[in-house]
């Protein structure tokens, strides 16, 4: 009993935020790992990115309305797919221009609507919590909504699955199979976008790339098959999510009463595993 | 709006854009958008870890720089490039949140890092400010040749002896010095939208590259300009206005080629 005192901090499993924190963000690691594979397979890393980043925008227009934060995350990732889409289609060499320009804009937003916050409110920590997250802030009636879209998300993936997966490996076959490519690839951003802000509420805009990328890039090393892949993205993710959890959770008595930001154990954790997937192909290579 | 106090702010803004314009061409010319968005975004934090160890920011802003860069080139040995640049990324962010959690660095500090802010620019940053963007700029004008060989075409390039790798890390570095100069006085964000948005929106007007890279400085520079003027009249954040703009620059560009491409058919008709 006291070597799992050691390990979990009393009251750990009956505190409310904590519980709300794992659920939500169990809901957002899993999604992350499903889409993440996907998006590391089609070279969208930027695009994963930029849409959490200009989500960013959205979040802190919530801050100053009041408004659920939530939608203001998703209503903004979804303009800001939409815009990738219909300004940068045409030639792959722009594709990444015309995410950065679109980033840069959805930036400047953000830079304006948290200087409202912070001049109207006296908000100050929105800066904080809306580009790193506020793991233990989220309320517990965000559950419902924050679960539905990751059961959307999920749903859409799962029907175009098979078309998905073949215009992300060869577009051209697919293409010549008759997959609409361009409507599986539109109808994938608004996936990911949809993945993006659910983990930009968890752990923060700029981060929610950890959860995306991370798992599913060292999910990819270690499986041969996709569906595996898949598989193996949602628990590396799930468990550095709740990793994390507890071991801000514990932090707090390390340093008298400060807290360790959950979202640096969880991009830790993450890391680690992908170095540590690439440790097999090293040996094998000697 | 030219009082005493705003003169280091147009001085250090004005050399900002001139570097930002220059390496930004590289950045469009080679791609590299997720680069140069990853560098100064995963650098921010190195000025907490700085002041954590009680030692000049600048200092935590390079070595948060050359880790960004060791980790882009090591990792993109065998990851794809993007991928690389991702997990190179959320590996300093995840890092700097713990500093900047640690060092009671919060809300102010972190949102002027990050968006910038026009005044509270000391004369003391202003030598420092220049001796980088001389070297930032010497480094593009020795190796301007295989640079521009290399990013054309990395063939022809290693045919004749240039080595992508070693171009690579070259522009690499020269982005990263660029970013630590910069981020301090004008935030990580802007740094990337001035990088980006000129050099794209020249591009498009011209496809030489000397006066590509001429009219990329130009346009930065009247972005900044103008950035300042209004962030000092408006009082709203100065990445706002560079952010749009820079996005305005680029559309207008889009909108100037598309035109012409449309006249120049009729005239083949």
């Amino acid at each position: 009993m006291s070597l799992l005192n050691a390990i979990v901090s009393p009251g750990f499993f009956t505190s409310g935020p904590v519980l709300t924190a794992a659920v939500v963000g169990g809901g957002a690691a899993i999604v992350s790992g499903l889409v993440g594979v996907f998006t590391v397979i089609r070279g969208q890393s930027f695009a994963g990115h930029s849409l959490a980043d200009v989500s960013s925008a959205g979040g802190s227009v919530s801050f100053l309305l009041g408004i659920n934060p939530l939608l203001g995350f998703l209503g903004v990732a979804v303009l800001a797919a939409g815009a990738m889409e219909l300004a940068g289609l045409r030639r792959a060499q722009e594709r990444d221009l015309v995410t950065g320009i679109v980033l840069g804009a959805g930036l400047g937003l953000t830079a304006l609507f948290l200087y409202f916050d912070m001049s109207t409110q006296s908000t100050t920590g929105a800066a904080i919590s809306v580009m790193f997250g506020s793991m233990f802030a989220i309320p517990a009636s965000l559950i419902p909504l924050s679960l539905g879209v990751g059961a959307g998300a999920v749903l859409i993936t799962g029907v175009i699955y098979r078309p998905l997966l073949l215009s992300s490996l060869h577009p051209d076959l697919a293409a010549v199979r008759g997959v609409p490519v361009r409507l599986v690839g539109l109808l994938h951003l608004l996936v990911l976008s949809l993945a993006v802000t659910l983990s930009a509420m968890t752990i923060g805009a700029i981060l929610s790339t950890a959860l995306l990328i991370g798992p599913a890039a060292t999910a990819l090393r270690l499986a041969r098959r996709p569906g595996h892949a898949i598989l193996l993205a949602m628990l590396i993710g799930l468990g550095a999510t709740w990793g994390g959890i507890l071991l801000a959770y514990d932090s707090y008595d390390w340093t008298s009463g400060h807290s360790w930001p959950v979202s640096f154990f969880i991009v830790t954790i993450i890391f680690l595993a992908y170095l540590l997937s690439g440790l097999p192909t090293l040996r094998s290579r000697a | 709006m030219f009082a005493s106090f705003m003169m280091n702010t147009w001085i250090v803004a004005t050399v900002v854009a001139v570097v930002a314009g220059c390496v930004g061409f590289f950045v469009v010319l080679r791609g590299a958008t997720f680069a140069a968005h990853a560098l100064p975004l995963g650098t921010f934090p190195g000025a907490a870890a700085a002041s954590l160890l009680g030692i000049n920011p600048l200092w935590g802003l390079f070595v948060f720089a050359l880790a960004g860069v060791i980790g882009i080139a090591r990792l993109g040995r065998r990851q794809r490039n993007d991928v690389a640049t991702a997990l190179t990324l959320i590996t300093l962010l995840g890092f700097g949140t713990l500093c900047l959690s640690l060092s009671g660095h919060y809300a102010q500090a972190v949102y002027g890092l990050l968006f910038g802010q026009i005044i509270g620019v000391s004369t003391a940053d202003i030598p420092p400010v220049l001796a980088i963007s001389l070297a930032v700029v010497a480094a593009i004008a020795l190796c301007v040749r295989p640079l521009l060989l290399n990013s054309v075409s990395p063939d022809l390039g290693a045919a004749r002896g240039v080595s992508s790798a070693g171009m690579d890390l070259v522009f690499l570095a020269i982005l990263a010095l660029a970013t630590a100069m910069a981020l301090p006085v004008v935030g990580a964000l802007l740094v990337f939208s001035l990088m980006v948005g000129p050099a794209s929106a020249a591009r498009s007007f011209t496809s030489r590259p000397f006066a590509a890279m001429a009219l990329s400085v130009g346009i930065a520079l009247a972005t900044v300009w103008a950035a300042i003027a209004l962030a000092y009249y408006s009082d709203w954040p100065i990445g706002f206005f560079v952010g749009t703009f820079a996005a305005l620059a680029y559309a207008a560009a889009r909108g100037w080629q598309w035109a012409s491409a449309r006249t120049g058919s009729r005239r083949l008709a």
